[in-house]
């Protein structure tokens, strides 16, 4: 019994080698082509792999140090032999910029791709779509300085000063206006992020199958209504998608926010009014890592910030890729 | 002169440059069920899509002539197309309900559009229509799920339900069974020749046997022109037009 079964292993053995040979000898130039492109596409995999392992490493120092506290402090000081560094201050940075950001963006963009998916002709729904991917492609150091140079007097002097002058009791418009604040930075990742969402949003809503309007249409509703009962309730989860794709691209900006958000440090980064200089973790990693010796604690907090950012960015596209993902796939299932 | 519900005179209708309908005159009466047949590409889907003012969102379509509803041309100016399609619903070849909307919010839909906000308002028209669609009964227990979780047939009857809750005068049906398998088309053309006890039915088809077990009246139209219309047993039976005849006996089509 086992004699047959091990005889049989061992011709299968045999075959299987013998076929491997005739494979290479065989082996052209397609082989070749699958091989290394295989290869190429696992360098994204090794990618992102590897900037996880470098993250955790680098910052294992600084939780070594800090413990839990390193995320929940609140202090940041690179003095010798005080140091202590926190992070929640630019935790809440990021969280409160980016949720400006999407407060203010996402509407926008949501009215640019009804507009272009819904109302614009194709003669002008194609030159826009293209306006708004140069948008995006636009160098958020060039945002930075406009917003640095320009757009930060639009806001001192059209939103800060008079809601200073008319609520500036209320906590959170406390403080002097003076355009290198929270909301600043927050504004100019709602510019940011318009491209990103109201481009995604309009190809959400261009796969909804117009029997979907048709229905709206035949049961008396306006354009509007259409609009709302056909084209959002049936793409909502991709616009869903899209928006927190735009979340993803505003936690992770670095660039135009460190030159707009006044750059605070410690527990004054608390982001307690929007008129008051703040900090993200992008910001700080930006403006510190000059001075982080290798082997500081210095560095390996900078480090800790960045993997809590990328812990932060990963999450969101990932969960964000999937919704748009979602509605793209099930394009034409129900009609 | 006859009284008709609706009445179409002298209706043309393009898409670009194609000349889809030439002047079509038909009256459609109160409470009769009309069938439109004829080959592929002959006007019938532009024809009832005249007839609520759906032809007019397909980009490049235009038309000229009138439609008479009750005597009143819908295409006259200051007429607001939202206004005759509340009053002139429509089912659809391939049914469409709306995937997030549950059972009962895809037939409240329409009432909810026009401003109807009364719970039990509600339930009772949600209740009316799917029992007037022959839906009720499979789906009272379900009225919460997802529309898009019905069989191709009971989304259709969900999308007949849905157009008679805004309690229209007229339903026009574009192929309504197309897609559908021999019994759920059996339950359709069933509820047809029920709904025309309240309605005005138009239904389209390339179906002839369906024109000629649920219509009282039939049209024939093969490219773009109105060759015959009359009572669907004479025009089946004893056509008067050799064009008519050669159709209906398989000739060409």
């Amino acid at each position: 019994m086992t004699r047959t079964v091990k005889e049989k292993n061992s011709s299968v053995r045999t075959r299987s080698l013998i076929r491997l040979f005739e494979r290479l000898r065989q082996f052209s130039t397609d082989d070749f082509f699958e091989i290394s492109s295989t290869l190429f596409a696992a360098i994204v995999v090794v990618i992102l792999a590897l900037t996880a392992v470098v993250l955790t490493r680098g910052s294992i120092p600084a939780f070594d140090a800090y413990g839990i506290s390193f995320v929940f402090g609140s202090d940041w000081s690179a003095v010798a032999g005080r140091e202590v560094y926190g992070a929640l201050p630019y935790i809440l940075g990021t969280l409160v910029t980016s949720a400006i950001a999407m407060g203010v963006g996402v509407p926008i963009s949501l009215g640019i791709a009804i507009f272009l998916a819904e109302m614009a002709p194709g003669s002008i729904r194609n030159p826009l779509s293209q306006l708004i991917e140069i948008l995006a492609a636009v160098p958020s150091v060039i945002y930075g300085f406009w917003g640095l140079l320009v757009f930060r007097f639009w806001i001192v002097d059209l939103i800060e000063k008079p809601l200073s002058r008319d609520f500036g009791t209320i906590a959170v418009f406390q403080g002097t206006p003076f355009g290198l604040d929270i909301l600043t930075a927050g504004l100019i990742l709602a510019i940011m992020i318009i491209p990103t969402v109201s481009s995604i949003s309009k190809e959400v809503m261009m796969a909804v199958p117009s029997s979907q309007r048709e229905a709206a249409y035949s049961i008396g509703a306006t354009r509007w209504e259409v609009v709302r009962i056909g084209v959002l309730n049936y793409s909502r989860s991709g616009i869903f998608g899209a928006a927190i794709l735009g979340l993803g691209r505003a936690v992770g900006e670095t660039m135009a926010v460190t030159m707009v958000i006044g750059n605070a440090i410690g527990p004054a980064a608390f982001p307690g009014s929007l008129f008051q200089s703040g900090q993200t973790l992008s910001s700080l990693i930006a403006n510190e890592f000059g001075e982080a010796n290798p082997g500081s604690l210095l560095l390996s907090s900078l480090i800790g910030l960045g993997l809590i950012l990328f812990a932060f960015a990963l999450i969101i596209n990932v969960f964000a890729q999937l919704m748009v993902w979602k509605v793209l796939r099930v394009k034409g299932r129900v009609e | 002169m006859e009284d008709f519900k609706i009445q179409t005179q002298k209706l043309n209708a393009w898409f670009g440059n194609n000349h889809a309908l030439k002047d079509i005159s038909l009256g459609i009466r109160q409470n009769q069920v009309t069938a439109i047949i004829g080959p592929s590409g002959c006007g019938k889907s532009t024809l009832i899509r005249c007839l609520n003012r759906m032809h007019e969102l397909v980009p490049g379509a235009r038309s000229s002539g009138s439609v008479l509803l009750d005597g009143a041309n819908i295409y006259s100016r200051g007429i607001d197309p939202v206004t005759v399609r509340r009053r002139v619903g429509m089912v659809f070849q391939k049914a469409n309900p709306f995937p997030t909307m549950s059972v009962y919010d895809n037939v409240a839909a329409g009432l909810k559009l026009n401003g109807v906000r009364n719970p039990d308002t509600l339930d009772e028209a949600v209740k009316r229509s799917l029992e007037q669609a022959f839906l009720w009964d499979e789906v009272r227990d379900d009225l919460d799920n997802s529309g898009a979780s019905l069989s191709g047939g009971q989304q259709q009857r969900l999308c007949i339900a849905r157009a008679l809750a805004v309690e229209p005068e007229a339903i026009l049906m574009d192929e309504p069974c197309s897609a559908l398998d021999p019994i759920a088309t059996a339950k359709i053309e069933q509820l047809i020749t029920n709904l025309k006890e309240k309605y005005t039915v138009v239904i389209v088809t390339h179906n002839m046997q369906q024109a000629a077990r649920v219509s009282d009246v039939t049209a024939f139209l093969y490219l773009g022109q109105l060759i015959e219309y009359g009572g669907t047993t004479s025009l089946f039976e004893n056509p008067k037009e050799e064009l008519t005849e050669r159709y209906l006996t398989g000739k060409f089509g």
